[in-house]
């Protein structure tokens, strides 16, 4: 079969060896075997552009060199999704909007023609997502792509870490209109389960759209906000924290606060990245592999 | 004297309301005689104070109040939160069950600083 390429194909022909690998599957380690039907896609988070500090002194560089990354891949993915705080936040609202515009400005050099944007609190919470929509459009969403039903959740427009009775109503719309077997992805920025809630790493209402998801056999959730790597299991729903791209956080509840890892001269760009994840539609499985900033 | 049915009803009513009155005062206050008040400011990006020593089994109201934008108060290791309101005072009454140091924290996205608003409250036996 002419598109049959199996993972160590695929990391080959990427052209990046070393990166880590994790089979998000209810078979973990099996690899997959595509077929014309599987795809896969990427996953960039918390970008904040605009940050500037200690944490990350290549500040304004990261991001243009996760770009040159990503156009170097050469199997290009069939879509990118940013999972929020694109831009980094601040009180005045025409500095937001710069910042907006500079982030888009800066990601038009993406190779791959669908981008996809959704919020996160930096980007949302101070105006109820106003900002976001004028340069991005709808804070949350659905799409298809080959055979996968993909649905992106807002929970940061409200400030109050809610996604709220009306957007839930529309969830549970949208999932009764799909099969218990469907695959489905939901992208979100912060953690629907209370991952640290004493760092705010949880949404408020997020048990309300777990429950409503639970009843579908094949659902997988990519998230960002916590600046990570990180795997975690309510039921038989999956939900996978992605890295930044400005700088990490601590491991969740690992120290009174939740302030930023020091850069490291020697290491620099460590715990940063961005992640391919590979979809085997018919089996509803997904292998995800995690790249640095730049090529080791 | 004799009541019409409608007269009898009204009476009735009236009479269930006194009582819930009656029963809603007593149930609102009677935590309150042996219950310290702490009042605590919140503004953008702290609380004053910002730590707490309480004892534990010992009942406290919490008041907050603000004069900048809405906050939140979580102390999620008691399951407890209240919205911070500007210009209002916001009242939770709390009995610490268990020992240790507990984080709080502010829960309503509120500026550039919020990631940083939290305090924290000591439970002593």
């Amino acid at each position: 079969m002419a598109h049959r390429i199996d993972r160590r194909d695929f990391l080959k022909l990427a052209g990046l060896g070393g990166v880590g690998v994790v089979f998000a599957s209810a078979l973990p380690g099996v690899a997959l075997a595509h077929d014309q039907d599987d795809f896969y896609f990427l996953q960039l988070s918390d970008t904040h552009w605009g940050f500037e500090g200690a944490p990350n002194p290549d500040a304004k560089g990261t991001l243009r060199k996760a770009i040159r990354s990503v156009n170097s891949l050469e199997r290009q993915p069939d879509f990118i999704m940013f999972t929020g705080d694109l831009t980094h936040t601040t009180d005045n609202p025409i500095e937001r909007r710069k910042r907006m515009s500079e982030f888009k400005q800066i990601v038009s050099e993406l190779k791959v023609e669908t981008v996809r944007f959704m919020p996160g609190e930096h980007d949302a919470s101070l105006d109820n997502g106003k900002a976001f929509q004028e340069f991005f459009g709808a804070t949350h969403y659905t799409f298809d792509h080959k055979g996968v039903h993909f649905i992106v959740i807002d929970n940061v427009s409200d400030p109050r870490a809610l996604i709220g009775d009306e957007q839930l109503a529309w969830l549970a719309a949208d999932l009764g209109q799909h099969a218990a077997d469907a695959p489905i992805v939901v992208f979100t920025h912060r953690p629907l389960f209370d991952l640290a809630p004493q760092w705010d790493w949880a949404t408020r209402d997020g048990a309300q759209a777990v429950e409503l998801l639970m009843p579908y056999r094949n659902v997988t959730v990519f998230y960002g906000h916590i600046h990570q790597e990180h795997h975690h299991m309510t039921g038989h729903i999956a939900h996978h924290a992605a890295k930044g791209l400005m700088f990490p956080l601590p491991a969740p509840g690992s120290q009174p606060n939740r302030t930023p890892l020091p850069w490291n001269p020697a290491e620099p760009y460590k715990g940063l990245g961005f992640r391919s994840v590979d979809a085997d539609a018919d089996e509803a499985r997904y292998a995800i592999t995690e790249y640095p900033v730049v090529k080791a | 004297m004799k009541l019409s049915q409608r007269g009898l009803r009204i009476a009735v009513a009236a009479a269930v309301l006194a009582l819930g009155s009656v029963v809603s005062y007593v149930a609102a206050h009677a935590a309150a005689p042996d219950a310290k008040v702490i009042k605590i400011g919140a503004k953008r990006f702290d609380y004053t104070p910002g730590h707490l020593t309480l004892k534990k089994g010992e009942p406290v109201i919490l008041e907050f109040s603000t004069r900048d934008v809405l906050m939140g108060f979580n102390l999620p290791d008691f399951k407890l939160r209240a919205d911070i309101v500007p210009d209002k005072v916001t009242r939770v009454r709390f009995v610490p069950d268990k020992t240790g140091t507990f984080t709080f924290l502010c829960d309503i996205f509120c500026g550039t600083g919020h990631e940083q608003m939290q305090g924290s409250i000591t439970v002593v036996d």
